[in-house]
């Protein structure tokens, strides 16, 4: 049952200890032109320490630091509010035509009419997806969505003459929720909840001074907040805004569109829920759906058709301006937007359905060996505690041993409501058969926690690193390469 | 649908093994009336063939550098990428991975992010930098939002007319809604105007913000901007959109910033219509606390062999929620990446190289065009890769006559710079050849090439 793994490991130096005087990995023209230098004082030396290496050492270098990764082609990666789905190869050749990669963006806009119909195109389809009238596609990653969405949200307020200062937020909401709000300048106004947020907690709190809630829906308990309809017409009522984040989008697509139930606005991740790469961290993007209040504050250039051709909008004198250079992460959304195609409506539909199946079938498999502290029906993620965990192991532990088993774990020790959880989303790209071997795992692994604890505490042994000193780490900061340390060292 | 594996026999399988008939029961926890009562109106599925074809029918309706000679730049810039850039991150142990949250089995990425901070470091002179931010323009907004936090009771930042406007207009979206006031400083010779900037100088400003090169291509003296930033207190954030640069001329650390962010796409990432690009951002020790984002550090594991965490974490926002330094969760992995193998390729004397081959031919073109009746060059300080002409012709219809001959002239200046009515901002990189120079000069003249 345990991943057969083995094979040859090798290791690898800094570029910069692999560095030799002299070595190149570059092919240059010619100048053709004179060869002239800017004047004496204004140029800078050598810089010390920067590498020099052979191209057969760059792809030697990088090649082997590849092999030290763990990716979604590599196996399960059951990644908690990640939505780590698998990332369909044909978007990766979409992104590089040369039509597409090869276009500055400040071509005149006759002559990139095919990038900006792009643009246009997706917006009309994550519109549809989403239920709002409109979609900004500028943000360059979720967080950065939901400071557009709150900006725009800020601005409704002042173009009224309202100087709300506050932001209710769910205690699920993820940790940018608060930070978002704060850059925005409001106060966070923390409401409690029961695993699903009630009307009832939201009209205690939603007062004159509130201009907004923040709410992820589906929670990040994977749960649906049933009263979404009557809170926001509560908060509309008392003169607020919702905004929702939208980073639990895969489980609702063709079910239930947030535009419909009075979200306000949303941001969208399309490296979630619509297959773009996570890149080891990024490049993501988060564009925005803007609802009818919110349109004249989006942010510029906005896509616009006009009779047949497309346009870069800058004439909005609302908006709230630009959150980035350029119009967003294009390379991205032509990603975002071969997935659309490639899935039709139908098969969105289906991709949320067979994703809240799986979810639900590893918890049906997993109840009972771990500790499932919400009783309602989730939906596309299931999250356990550690309670009752034997021998006093814990999530940090049984996550640790699931990479003995040749598994990424689930996201840990979040939402902050559960304690010690285990935050487990499978996505709609994994077989049964892998989702039986995960659980497989899981449950040998609650066997193990009773019979030899010990598994789990050294756990993992059989990557190329043990568990890393992080306490080290962030007490004596070593940030970068420094040339003479390995002269000290020596 | 070839990305879900499912069969219709584990399907029911799957729906025993839960306990419910059908698919439908799991969506329980949605009301009734919050669903959507009709299929979505998207196109339907198409087969990987079809989708290719439509596809390259949009990409065909865009002017793409490889087909046109391009004198663009502006923020965005047509370098070489070496074909072992896109060799190696097509590797998806890279791409197929999320954020680093699991050290021991993200040892590739991390490391890899740890010799982008120390190439990042390098190159400015500055002594940390984080693992990247989304573009130049944001990471000139968080640099602002940085010197704020630092300097709690200055609330003025003199941001230089000469700076990208996308940075100017990105910084004052972030800044917003925040107690801060921001001011230009106007240029003189298409550099920030030292006299005005001296005079505006007061112990209330938390930053001065430059370009290096400065939006007009300018090297601006930033040794006397930042001696008079310093004076009265304030930090000096410089802010670089053609980083090549830096191999050439001398680094915004040895000439006195506090903060240096800029924009990476010069080194080895596509030019894809404006994004993903990669936001880079170092400052010096003093402010390591206040930096914005992700970062890794070096560590040992259980048996002391050497490896990298993610760190300083209590910065952070999933740590300090409303308290943390951003809401950024995220960097520019795979471009951080893409950066580091593009220096790495080209090295300590192939980047000094190639900024050189920059220089000249951009040299070159200058003297060439401002030979050239009805044109004129309005600033005559140092540039890098990039100058500003002014025409005696209107821009627009000077533009349209050179797409005749798939050229495309430079960046019309007037939207952001109103005086400069017919002014251009034109770029040459090592992808303008001689020939190309040659013939924009004599479509500039008038001529056929």
């Amino acid at each position: 049952m345990m991943n057969q793994a083995r094979g040859l490991v090798l290791d690898e130096l800094l570029l910069f200890e692999r560095s030799r005087p002299g070595r190149i990995g570059y092919s240059l023209p010619e100048a053709e032109v004179p060869e002239v230098l800017p004047d004496a004082e204004l140029l800078r030396e050598e810089i010390d320490g920067f590498p020099e290496l052979s191209e057969v050492d760059v792809i030697r270098h990088y090649t082997r630091l590849s092999t030290w990764n763990y990716g979604v082609d590599t196996g399960f990666y059951p990644l908690g509010s990640c939505t780590m789905k698998y990332n369909p190869k044909i978007n990766e050749v979409a992104a590089r035509l040369e039509g597409f990669a090869a276009v500055h963006p400040r071509t005149p806009e006759p002559l990139v009419q095919g990038a900006l119909e792009l643009m246009y195109l997706l917006e009309r389809d994550l519109a549809e997806v989403s239920g709002f009238p409109a979609v900004c596609l500028q943000p360059a990653a979720g967080a950065q969505g939901e400071f557009a969405g709150m900006l725009m949200i800020r601005a409704w307020h002042q173009a009224r003459g309202s100087r709300r200062h506050k932001v209710i937020i769910p205690d699920t909401a993820h940790g940018t929720n608060p930070a978002t709000a704060a850059l925005c300048g409001y106060e966070v106004v923390p409401v409690a909840t029961d695993g699903l947020l009630s009307l009832e907690a939201v009209a205690a709190v939603m007062d004159e001074d509130v201009a907004a809630l923040m709410i992820t829906n589906p929670n990040t308990l994977g749960l649906f907040e049933g009263q979404i309809r009557e809170i926001c017409e509560l908060v509309h009522q008392r003169g607020g805004l919702v905004y929702c984040d939208g980073a639990n989008l895969n489980a609702l697509m063709g079910i239930s569109r947030p535009g419909d139930v009075g979200i306000d606005v949303m941001h969208f991740n399309l490296h979630k829920t619509f297959s773009t790469p996570h890149g080891g961290g990024g490049p993501g993007a988060g564009p925005v759906g803007v609802g009818e209040r919110l349109l004249p504050f989006m942010p510029t250039p906005v896509v616009v058709k006009k009779d047949d051709s497309f346009a870069l909008d800058t004439d909005r004198p609302q908006s709230i301006g630009r959150v980035k250079g350029f119009y967003g992460h294009f390379g991205i959304l032509v990603r975002a937007f071969a997935y659309i195609r490639s899935m039709g409506g139908e098969g969105l539909k289906r991709a949320t359905e067979l994703a809240v199946l799986n979810a639900n079938y590893v918890r049906a498999r997993l109840e009972g060996s771990y500790h499932l502290p919400h009783q309602q029906r989730s939906l596309h993620e299931v999250i356990f505690s550690e309670a009752g965990l034997a021998n006093g192991c814990r999530t940090l532990d049984v996550a640790k041993r699931l990479i003995d088993y040749g598994y990424h774990p689930p996201t840990i020790y979040f939402p902050l409501v559960v304690q010690g959880a285990l935050m487990i989303e499978p996505t709609e790209t994994e077989s049964k058969q892998a989702l039986d071997d995960f659980c497989d795992a899981l449950l040998a692994i609650a066997e193990e926690a009773r019979e030899t604890p010990e598994k789990l505490r050294d756990a993992p042994v059989r990557p190329r690193r043990r568990r890393l000193d992080e306490v080290q780490a962030a007490r004596s900061p070593k940030l970068r390469w420094l040339p003479d340390q390995d002269a000290a060292e020596e | 649908m070839r990305y879900l594996p499912h069969t219709r026999s584990e399907v029911q399988q799957m729906l025993e093994t839960i306990g419910v008939a059908a698919v439908e029961d799991l969506f329980t926890g949605v009301p009734q009336s919050c669903r959507l009562d009709r299929p979505l109106a998207v196109a339907p599925a198409q087969s990987e063939g079809e989708l290719l074809a439509g596809l390259r029918r949009l990409a065909e309706g865009n002017a793409s550098v490889t087909q046109w000679d391009s004198f663009l730049g502006g923020g965005a810039y047509n370098h070489y990428v070496p074909a072992v850039v896109d060799h190696l991150i097509s590797r998806s142990e890279f791409y197929t991975a999320y954020t680093p949250y699991q050290p021991e089995i993200s040892q590739g990425t991390l490391q890899a992010i740890y010799e982008f901070q120390t190439l990042i470091c390098q190159l400015t002179d500055m002594d940390m930098a984080n693992a990247s931010m989304y573009d130049g323009a944001s990471a000139c907004a968080e640099g602002v939002l940085l010197c704020l936090r630092a300097a709690k009771k200055r609330r003025r930042v003199l941001l230089s007319r000469a700076l990208h406007p996308h940075y100017r207009q990105t910084t004052a979206t972030y800044c917003r809604y925040l107690d801060a006031q921001l001011e230009e400083i106007v240029d003189t010779d298409g550099a920030t105007d030292a006299a005005q900037l001296r005079a505006r100088l007061t112990e209330d400003v938390a930053a001065v913000v430059v370009g290096y090169p400065n939006y007009f291509g300018r090297i601006e003296d930033l040794a006397e901007i930042a001696a008079a930033a310093h004076e009265v207190g304030a930090r000096l954030v410089v802010a670089v959109s053609e980083p090549l640069a830096l191999a050439l001329f001398k680094s915004p650390g040895e000439l006195g910033a506090d903060v240096v962010v800029g924009e990476g796409q010069s080194f080895g990432l596509p030019l894809s219509f404006g994004g993903p690009g990669i936001g880079f951002f170092a400052v010096r020790r003093q402010d390591m606390r206040l930096l914005p984002g992700r970062l890794v550090g070096e560590t040992v594991d259980l048996e002391g062999e050497r490896g990298y965490v993610l760190t300083l974490a209590t910065r952070e926002q999933h740590i300090r929620r409303e308290k943390a330094t951003s809401n950024i969760c995220s960097n520019q992995g795979m471009c951080a990446v893409m950066v580091a193998i593009y220096l790495a390729l080209h090295g300590k004397q192939g980047l000094r190289r190639l900024a050189q081959i920059n220089y000249a031919r951009a040299a070159y073109a200058r003297e060439q065009i401002s030979r050239l009746q009805g044109f004129e060059l309005p600033f005559a300080g140092a540039v890098f890769n990039e100058f500003v002409v002014t025409c005696s012709e209107p821009v627009a219809a000077l533009s349209k006559r050179l797409e005749q001959q798939k050229i495309l002239a430079g960046v019309p200046l007037q939207e952001d710079y109103p005086e400069l009515e017919n002014g251009l901002l034109v770029c040459v990189t090592e992808q303008n050849s001689k020939d190309q120079i040659d013939r924009l000069v004599t479509a500039l003249a008038g001529g056929q090439a």
